[in-house]
């Protein structure tokens, strides 16, 4: 790891042009994960923590202690006066006074001018962010609606992409390179333009708040049969006619023989569907309107409100949405890089 | 166990037309080569007899049935292809059990075809691994066991060792032709490479453009090539073919003349042609001999090269261009003066169109 990280340019010595390389890309891990870190980071904070300026890249929280008979205070060290150095809680603050106590001697209060404290910070970690979002929202019910809805529609996405790009890429049969180009040509058309006829097919199917209405549309992806074919255009046809002189039929030939050799492909398909039905919002929005079948993306738009937004929960919320398409993506990229197809024929 | 038998079979891929009314009759249980150059239909041909391509017109049948419409799967074929086509994704048991598994046979009877056929292949110890950890002629070897658990009419092999080693592919050759001694069933194999079939046919079909050339035994087609196409393709090396006249016909048979090198005594018939008809004069290259004589018959030259192979030399001349073959070795060398005799006996005579004139021998 350290010595594919201190690799330089052919000479053990380091060259000016390694360090411009090094310099570029420790920028370009800065500005990429720079932004998903202090998410991380933020949803770990306190509604307070967030709000603290200067902002801290760390989860700081103000410390309390419990006084005798005065229940919870906020923890402050005194900086100038005849107590410098003593850690004090708040009672109450007047004007440009406050009032102090020691934990220790909870009776006698101690009049400081605000300047002369600040507080006592430490790291806290606000689980609670993440315990409050199951707690205080149908959390589960917004992650059940998103994995049902990113479930189903990749596993059908891979199905109906793959028997298309099977029968494009395989069988001649006349208007094969028409129907082709038609679906690729349907890629320059933007969804928004066929949102409102969508939605009309969709309420007229009886499809609306129903994950179904969200599945179903996306189901057929043009760049799912363009991806899956040209990668299928790969696969010898010598294979498919080993196995037609095995006697298999054409729906065998599709799942015992072609399939499991556009593993690679599929697999970056089903990253691809993974996230884009995960993330998906616009189309969601439109057909879904009740607050139960809400998926995640959804659910923290909702999370604003109009007057107030609470951070915390938002910030770790959308840490929760982005987990599964990250571990996803970690357990099939090696997927992608995997020729297995070239390899049984030479 | 099948014949099989073609009756004017044509093939065109839209305006084109690979296959021209070809018909012969293989016999059961033979082993028949077709060979021809590169583009010459003979895939083409293989394929539309498994039902891989359909026939345009005239008809395919497989012990006397008709099976032009009849799909690849049910004509009881198997293939073994140029790339092999093993499934990678399965391992070697899995490669030879597809076929079986697809016909319903019971998981019993699957092992023990894929066991028969994997210890008479010496496949046993690989029947777990995956074709990738195989080398290439194991894999040959799974191709052809994936053909022998079907137990099919007839194998058909579509140039099964143009991607072996030269010595792999020697070896290869003697195992097929044991494993058609053994199982005595009607195999086709095509090839371009004549030296495979001559070793391994029973019988050759030479094809060209898409029309059979000749069928025949392979010692038919060596010692009586009925035209120039066939004389040329057939031996190693080539027979040397060289342009003429005819100069005389005495009683029935004809003397060629070569134009600046002389006249010579064969023992073709006329048959209807005449003296001045333009022919083709050919002889193989073992069977000229070198001479001191300077008589009728014997031709004069200048050694171009000369190929010592130990156990026999191949001599070139130019003007007349040939290729002499002399057992043993020769102390003939480059830009040396050469006196060859063409045995009457041995030279074939072929006429403008590339048709062999009939023998005296023969008729």
């Amino acid at each position: 790891m350290v010595r594919f990280l201190t690799r330089t340019r052919g000479h053990a010595a380091w060259d000016w042009t390694d360090w411009a390389a090094h310099l570029y890309l420790v920028l370009g891990v800065l500005v990429m994960f720079g932004p998903v870190l202090w998410l991380g980071m933020s949803s770990l904070k306190s509604e307070s923590g967030i709000q603290a300026f200067p902002p801290t890249f760390l989860p700081y929280e103000q410390v309390s202690v419990d006084v005798e008979g005065r229940g919870k205070l906020k923890l402050y060290r005194v900086t100038a006066g005849e107590f410098a150095g003593r850690e004090l809680g708040e009672v109450r603050r007047m004007g440009l006074q406050v009032q102090l106590v020691d934990p220790a001697a909870p009776a006698t209060l101690i009049r400081v001018a605000v300047g002369d404290r600040e507080p006592v910070m430490h790291l806290r970690a606000a689980w609670d962010n993440f315990t409050g979002l199951f707690s205080q929202f149908p959390f589960f019910r917004y992650l059940w609606n998103s994995v049902f809805i990113t479930a189903v529609a990749t596993v059908l996405t891979l199905l109906v992409n793959s028997m298309a790009a099977f029968a494009l890429s395989k069988y001649r049969f006349a208007g094969r390179d028409p129907v082709f180009l038609l679906m690729l040509a349907t890629l320059m058309i933007p969804p928004t333009i066929v949102l409102v006829p969508n939605y009309l097919i969709a309420s007229q199917l009886g499809l609306t708040n129903s994950p179904w209405g969200v599945i179903w549309p996306a189901v057929a992806t043009p760049t799912g049969v363009f991806l899956l074919r040209q990668y299928m255009l790969t696969l010898p046809d010598e294979l498919i006619e080993a196995a037609r002189m095995d006697n298999a039929s054409e729906w065998r030939i599709y799942w015992r023989i072609v399939l499991p050799l556009s593993a690679p492909a599929l697999a970056v398909l089903a990253i691809f569907s993974v996230m884009w039905r995960w993330n998906e919002f616009l189309w969601p929005m439109v057909v879904l309107s009740r607050s139960e079948s809400f998926t995640l993306p959804l659910a923290l738009n909702a999370f604003q409100g109009e007057l107030t937004t609470q951070w915390n929960y938002l910030l770790a919320m959308t840490v929760v949405t982005l987990l599964p398409v990250t571990v996803i993506f970690a357990f099939l990229q090696k997927h992608i890089t995997q020729g297995i197809a070239s390899a049984g024929v030479k | 166990m099948g014949g099989l038998s073609l009756r004017n079979v044509t093939k065109s891929f839209g305006p084109t037309k690979v296959i021209h009314g070809v018909s012969f009759d293989i016999a059961d249980g033979g082993f028949t080569v077709f060979v021809g150059p590169s583009g010459c239909g003979k895939s083409t041909l293989l394929r539309m007899i498994c039902g891989l391509e359909s026939v345009t017109t005239g008809d395919v049948a497989i012990d006397g049935v008709v099976v032009n419409d009849i799909p690849a799967a049910r004509r009881g074929l198997a293939m073994v292809f140029q790339s092999y086509a093993l499934y990678p994704h399965m391992t070697v048991y899995q490669n030879m059990a597809f076929g079986l598994e697809n016909l319903g046979t019971s998981a019993a009877e699957i092992a023990r075809r894929v066991g028969e056929a994997a210890r008479m292949l010496k496949l046993e110890d690989y029947l777990q691994r995956k074709p990738t950890a195989l080398s290439g002629g194991q894999r040959q070897r799974v191709a052809i066991g994936r053909a022998i658990v079907r137990e099919p009419k007839i194998f058909l092999f579509d140039e099964p060792l143009s991607n072996l080693d030269a010595e792999l592919r020697v070896g290869m050759r003697a195992e097929l032709t044991a494993l058609h001694r053994r199982l005595k069933t009607t195999m086709i194999y095509v090839t371009h490479d004549q030296v495979e079939a001559m070793t391994m046919a029973d019988t050759i079909v030479v094809l060209r453009a898409g029309r059979v050339e000749q069928v025949g035994a392979p010692l038919d087609l060596y010692n009586n090539p009925a035209n120039a196409f066939v004389a040329g393709f057939i031996g190693s090396p080539r027979m040397n073919l060289l342009p003429g006249t005819i100069a005389s016909v005495a009683g029935g048979v004809v003397s060629v003349g070569l134009l600046g090198v002389g006249v010579f005594a064969t023992e073709a018939l006329a048959a209807g042609h005449e003296v001045g008809a333009e022919v083709t004069l050919g002889i193989r290259p073992e069977h000229i001999t070198t001479t001191d004589d300077e008589g009728p018959g014997t031709l004069g030259g200048v050694i171009a090269g000369v190929e010592q192979l130990g156990g026999l030399s191949y001599v070139r001349l130019e003007s007349p261009d040939m290729t002499v073959q002399i057992a043993g070795q020769t102390n003939l060398g480059f830009g040396a003066a050469a006196r060859l005799r063409l045995p009457a006996a041995a030279i074939h005579v072929f006429d403008k169109s590339g048709a062999a004139l009939a023998r005296g021998d023969q008729a």
